[in-house]
């Protein structure tokens, strides 16, 4: 191995996110783990982990929220990073919507990679991972089955609140009175999504990606194309953009 | 006859001579103390001036009830109809952003959301509501009003808030009520407006126990209009690059133009400040100390922030050179008119930006980014202030758009800091400032 160029680390609200990219921006390393209370220690140890692997003392980008905890030789917010990273993967412009833990952003790519302009959901969580995994951990719904039985729901059960805490009672109460546990499930993905959509605004002739945790939810994926009414693509490796967009800032 | 001695005592003997003895002390304590290193340029003189003249204000106010007349007034009330009849003016908008500075707000807040007021309303109401109902001031004493006048150009909270006003203290409370101007105001709004100017005359003269001098009255809209005229000269000294002073400096050195409009004191302050900000635009003295890109603020301050947010932006260049807030008193208040009093006050007071619909709104926005050079724009987005924020999503686009600059929508709150995340604001506005390479 010839070592790497740079490396970049994404402390984010639910995982954390490091990789190693060599000359050409290719990723040649990375590790994922669920989010430490104690950043530091967790981001210097996923870093020598990655130093081990690819040889070399490459310098480190840092993005995420606990960005600043990270020893670092330049530090951004995830939107300058998880820009940068889609660009390099995508090479074109667009609209990109990153779904993360704690929040969602659309960014608007320009013809270079630049962000023409963001919005992100207000204070709140709802409308983000955090949501999903509240509620499909309350109906004990694991993960890896949530894209089978929303493939297999009839209609969606309509779910009207989009808050966190609130959209759980409603829930509960839609289980009590027998609703059938698919449509729920597919009702939360349509609800979560027409939120998204508002939040995005896509003008016409406007290509669309998808970014962060949430990606990997191909259910959420087809709600929120459904939602918006055309394509929706995945970036490669959705979760580490912008851990990517971190270390391509300093390589 | 007691109470006038204190008053006049307190704002032309006593109160000087104390502010000048504190002032004294600071400047000892701080001697051989190395100015503090940051983004910003060298402070501005004036600024103790301005301390001196709000302060002398206020404490003049501790002793102004039952030695004058005292009115209570909105910020966007024609005052010039006040001042003839010797009216102490309080500003509980003023007062409340003073306690949004001195961080009181939660505190005054809670004491009247426990009397049943909601959160949701404006945090200025629930600041002053609660500075009447637990007593609780920076300025040590507010005065009692006699009379309660209120103008629904900012918006209609303050009727209900002033009404709860004059519930509380039993005295008359006036109202203007101006239409809101679609393009531009029609001659019969600005009649009915001038109508109600006529009535409020003789309300406030029953009031305060005096008669309108005709040539006071005229003296006084020549001199609040000249007030205006030198407080827009003062924000335009920012169209110079570097800016002398950032936008934010400008919602301090406001004060004057708010709440003492027409009075030789503010325009007097206004002459001297000009002064100084044409002085640093000759000698090349920034607001801050590197001026790489300027932006366009909209909307009220977050008064409990603006230290914090402004250094923010400062060190990574960023100056906020117009205010969309501050230009309000410059754009507005030039158009009364000695010649016309009550028609042109009418006129005038009906066009506050507030009033207007969002096609004149964009076309101010357009044209202070436009003036001023702005690369970016920074729209709050005011939880407390409806009429301000309805409307900035579109803004925001077509700003963008027509003009190519980056605007950022930034939700916060103007007073109550329970209102703004700082964590993701800040974030945001971290990745408005990368935005621009």
């Amino acid at each position: 191995m010839s070592g790497a160029a740079a490396l970049g680390i994404d402390a984010g609200s639910t995982t954390c996110k490091a990789v190693a990219v060599d000359e050409a921006g290719k990723i040649v390393g990375r590790r994922l783990e669920p989010a430490s209370p104690r950043i530091d220690e967790q981001a210097s140890r996923l870093l020598a982990e990655l130093r081990t692997e690819v040889g070399g003392d490459p310098p480190v980008g840092a993005t995420g929220y606990g960005r600043k905890r990270v020893a670092a030789s330049r530090v951004l917010t995830e939107i300058t990073c998880h820009a940068r990273g889609a660009f390099a993967l995508l090479g074109r412009p667009g609209l990109l919507i990153d779904m993360g833990g704690q929040d969602t952003k659309v960014i608007r790519l320009g013809k270079g990679g630049e962000v023409l302009d963001f919005s992100m959901n207000d204070k709140c969580a709802a409308g983000t991972g955090r949501f999903l995994e509240v509620i499909l951990g309350r109906l004990h719904v694991p993960f890896d089955e949530v894209a089978g039985q929303v493939r297999r729901a009839g209609r969606a059960v309509s779910v009207s609140s989009t808050c966190t805490v609130f959209a759980e009672s409603e829930v509960i109460s839609l289980v009590a009175r027998g609703e059938p546990l698919e449509g729920i499930v597919k009702g939360l993905h349509a609800a979560l999504a027409s939120r998204v959509a508002a939040l995005a605004r896509v003008p016409d002739g406007t290509e669309l990606f998808m970014s962060g945790g949430v990606a990997l939810n191909p259910a959420m994926v087809s709600a929120l194309a459904e939602a918006l009414g055309r394509e929706v693509h995945v970036v490669p490796e959705p979760q580490l953009v912008g851990a990517l967009g971190a270390a391509l800032a300093v390589a | 006859m007691l109470r006038r001695i204190q008053y006049e005592l307190s704002g032309h003997l006593v109160g000087p001579a104390l502010l000048r003895a504190k002032e004294w002390r600071r400047r000892r304590s701080r001697r051989g103390l190395a100015p503090k290193a940051g983004p910003f340029g060298p402070p501005l003189e004036s600024a103790r001036k301005l301390k001196e003249l709000m302060s002398l204000h206020y404490l003049q106010g501790r002793f102004a009830d039952g030695a004058v007349p005292v009115a209570w007034v909105t910020s966007g009330f024609p005052v010039e109809l006040l001042r003839p009849l010797g009216f102490f003016t309080l500003y509980p908008e003023n007062h409340a952003a003073m306690c949004g500075v001195a961080r009181t707000v939660p505190e005054l807040s809670d004491a009247v959301e426990k009397e049943g007021y909601s959160r949701d309303l404006c945090s200025y109401a629930r600041t002053d509501l609660g500075c009447v109902a637990t007593g609780k001031t920076p300025a040590g004493r507010l005065p009692k009003p006699d009379l309660l006048a209120c103008c629904t150009n900012i918006c209609q909270t303050v009727l209900y808030w002033y009404k709860a006003l004059a519930r509380r203290f039993g005295v008359p409370l006036v109202l203007i009520d101006t239409p809101f101007v679609y393009g531009e105001a029609k001659p019969h709004h600005v009649a009915y407006v001038r109508e109600q100017l006529e009535e409020l005359v003789s309300v406030a003269e029953r009031v305060s126990g005096r008669r309108v001098d005709p040539q006071e009255f005229v003296a006084v809209i020549a001199r609040a209009k000249e007030g205006s005229r030198l407080w827009g000269e003062c924000l335009a000294t920012a169209r110079s690059r570097p800016a002398p002073w950032t936008g934010f400096d400008g919602f301090f050195h406001m004060a004057p133009i708010v709440a003492l409009r027409g009075s030789e004191a503010c325009n007097a302050y206004y002459r001297l400040l000009l002064d100084e900000l044409r002085d640093r635009v000759a000698r090349g003295t920034g607001g801050i100390r590197e001026e790489r890109h300027r932006l366009l603020w909209d909307n009220l301050p977050m008064w409990f922030a603006v230290r914090e947010l402004s250094t923010l932006f400062a060190e990574q260049g960023f100056n906020f050179v117009c205010t969309s807030y501050t230009n309000a008193w410059a754009e507005a208040g030039v158009l009364v008119d000695p010649a016309d009093p009550y028609g042109s006050i009418a006129r005038a007071y009906t066009h506050i930006i507030l009033n207007q619909d969002l096609t004149n709104r964009l076309g101010i926005l357009r044209r202070l980014a436009r003036d001023y050079a702005c690369d970016g724009a920074v729209l709050h987005s005011d939880r407390s202030c409806k009429p301000y924020s309805i409307g900035q999503v579109d803004l925001k686009d077509r700003l963008g758009e027509e003009l190519g600059i980056r605007v950022l929508l930034l939700e916060a709150d103007h007073n109550d800091p329970r209102a703004w995340a700082a964590e993701p604001g800040e974030n945001r506005i971290a990745a408005f400032m990368e935005s621009f390479g």
